[in-house]
């Protein structure tokens, strides 16, 4: 009987990841990207980005927004480079650069929301 | 019972190209979907910029705004866009396939599963517009 | 419409051919005419050594998959008429090894459908005079992934199947889940553990191609994003609750 397998815990962070990148990443691309450069919307202050930022509601959500996307790229890059590239027997490779990428990005956004002078 | 695989006749394998995904539309359109991640990774990339931005001042964050505006990053922003939409209409229309959302015993339709998405995308959207524009 | 058509016939023989190889046959085109009518007119009437699969002639065998035009077709279900005005190229069906001209070795597939376990699995065995009763809607819940007739053209869309061929592939999956989602089944958890892994279910990718060209409308790639979730709910359980507690 093989051992079972814990892809079902990476393809729930697939999954999530997705609906996550889905819902929220192009509303905040729309803005930043382009109405506010652009000077189609009036941006927000300083003073009012940092107070945002500053509220512990606005840094979980951060912190979704910025790890589950990452996984969701994770895994699914991970599977374009099997499938794309038929570099399967790379898989070791593969999966520590796509898993730990994530891992790092995580940790990069934990280490800037932790705090917020 | 005999192995089936015990006589193999000579048969003839294909190997399969590198660049199997070129030349049929369906193939393609899958491999742009998956593509979608590197931006959605990119935007995630651009998010943290912003944050760190944000606390190291003033000066830093106007900084980070104007290399917003750089063609550069504009165009790469706009490729972005693209595929991120692409992202979340694949998403929501193939959601339906992965639930078999049953009512009275009758499966439901794939357009009344994937539409409650499209709302939640666009009400979820107002939401966080109308917090970041409300001043 | 003109009277004759053109069919480019992949032809391979093993003890002679080192590489397959195209021949060209002229054939009537009638417009009731399917492919399977022009290749058993070739075999007639032309090239008596042409060898390919069939057997019901109305798509309900699954013998006579092949390449049409570079896509997974029935030969029996694709109409000269709707490929006119041709040529049209027929090739084996993609993804399995070819033993001769248009006919390929099954035999991966086969082994891989019996894994899947395809059958009623019971704890306790009813005794023969007693029956099982399913309402309509249990049917239903099962009844589209029945009705696959296994014909392989999925295998041959699925790309995934392409470059692994450890992969189990849709229709295996899609038959697992037919039994899983059966209502007299107790083999869920069996089955689980042989599917739930990465030459498994989480092997595919959604390229959704085998749900495009099935002929029966069976939508294995349906079957298999369903499969995934309720791995993963099984999954989630399998780490809150004790060993051995899960009800099912």
């Amino acid at each position: 009987m093989r051992k079972r397998s814990d892809e079902p815990f990476l393809w729930l962070l697939f999954s999530s990841g997705g609906v996550v990148a889905a819902m929220l990443l192009p509303i905040h691309l729309l803005l930043f990207g382009f109405a506010f450069p652009l000077g189609w919307l009036n941006p927000p202050t300083y003073e009012k980005m940092l107070n945002l930022l500053r509220n512990p509601i606005t840094r979980v959500y951060l912190l979704v927004l910025c790890s589950l996307p990452l996984f969701h790229w994770a895994h699914r890059f991970r599977f374009t480079l099997y499938d794309g590239l038929q570099i399967k027997h790379l898989n070791a490779l593969i999966n520590t650069f796509c898993y730990g990428g994530a891992i790092l990005g995580t940790i990069v956004a934990i280490y800037l929301l932790w705090n917020v002078p | 019972m005999i192995n089936p695989t015990e006589y193999v006749p000579k048969s003839f394998r294909r190997r399969v190209s590198t660049f199997w995904w070129i030349g049929t539309w369906a193939y393609l359109k899958f491999i742009l979907r998956e593509a979608s991640s590197i931006f959605v990774a990119w935007i995630v990339v651009v998010m943290l910029l912003q944050i760190r931005a944000l606390k190291h001042g003033p000066a830093a964050y106007a900084a980070f705004e104007k290399w917003l505006a750089n063609p550069f990053i504009l165009a790469l922003n706009a490729i972005s866009f693209f595929f991120l939409v692409f992202h979340a209409v694949t998403w929501f229309n193939l959601a339906p396939k992965a639930m078999a959302v049953r009512m009275r015993g009758k499966r439901l339709p794939a357009a009344a599963v994937a539409a409650p998405n499209y709302v939640a995308w666009v009400m979820v959207s107002a939401v966080v517009a109308w917090i970041l524009l409300r001043g | 419409m003109a009277n004759r058509i053109t069919l480019q016939v992949q032809r391979y023989h093993p003890q002679r051919d080192q590489e397959p190889w195209f021949e060209s046959y002229e054939v009537p085109l009638r417009k009731e005419w399917v492919v399977l009518d022009a290749l058993n007119y070739i075999k007639d009437h032309v090239d008596g050594s042409l060898t390919f699969r069939w057997s019901c002639r109305m798509g309900v065998c699954g013998s006579c998959g092949m390449m049409v035009n570079g896509v997974p077709k029935l030969a029996c279900a694709t109409f000269l008429a709707d490929c006119a005005p041709g040529p049209i190229r027929v090739e084996p069906l993609k993804n399995f090894p070819v033993l001769r001209d248009v006919v390929v070795d099954t035999s991966d597939f086969l082994v891989k459908l019996g894994e899947a376990k395809p059958w009623i699995i019971r704890k306790t065995e009813k005794p023969l005079n007693e029956e099982y009763f399913q309402t309509p809607d249990q049917v239903d819940a099962y009844k589209q992934f029945s009705m696959c007739i296994n014909c392989m053209l999925c295998y041959a869309a699925c790309p995934v199947y392409g470059l692994d061929p450890l992969f189990m592939g849709p229709a295996a999956i899609a038959l697992a889940q037919r039994y899983n989602m059966d209502s007299r089944d107790e083999g869920a958890q069996q089955r689980l553990d042989i599917l739930s892994h990465s030459e498994g279910i989480w092997g595919c990718t959604f390229v959704g191609e085998c749900t495009q060209v099935c002929p029966k409308k069976v939508d294995p790639a349906g079957a298999i994003q369903q499969y995934k979730l309720t791995a993963s709910i099984e999954w989630v359980k399998s780490l809150v609750l004790p060993r051995g507690a899960s009800p099912r």
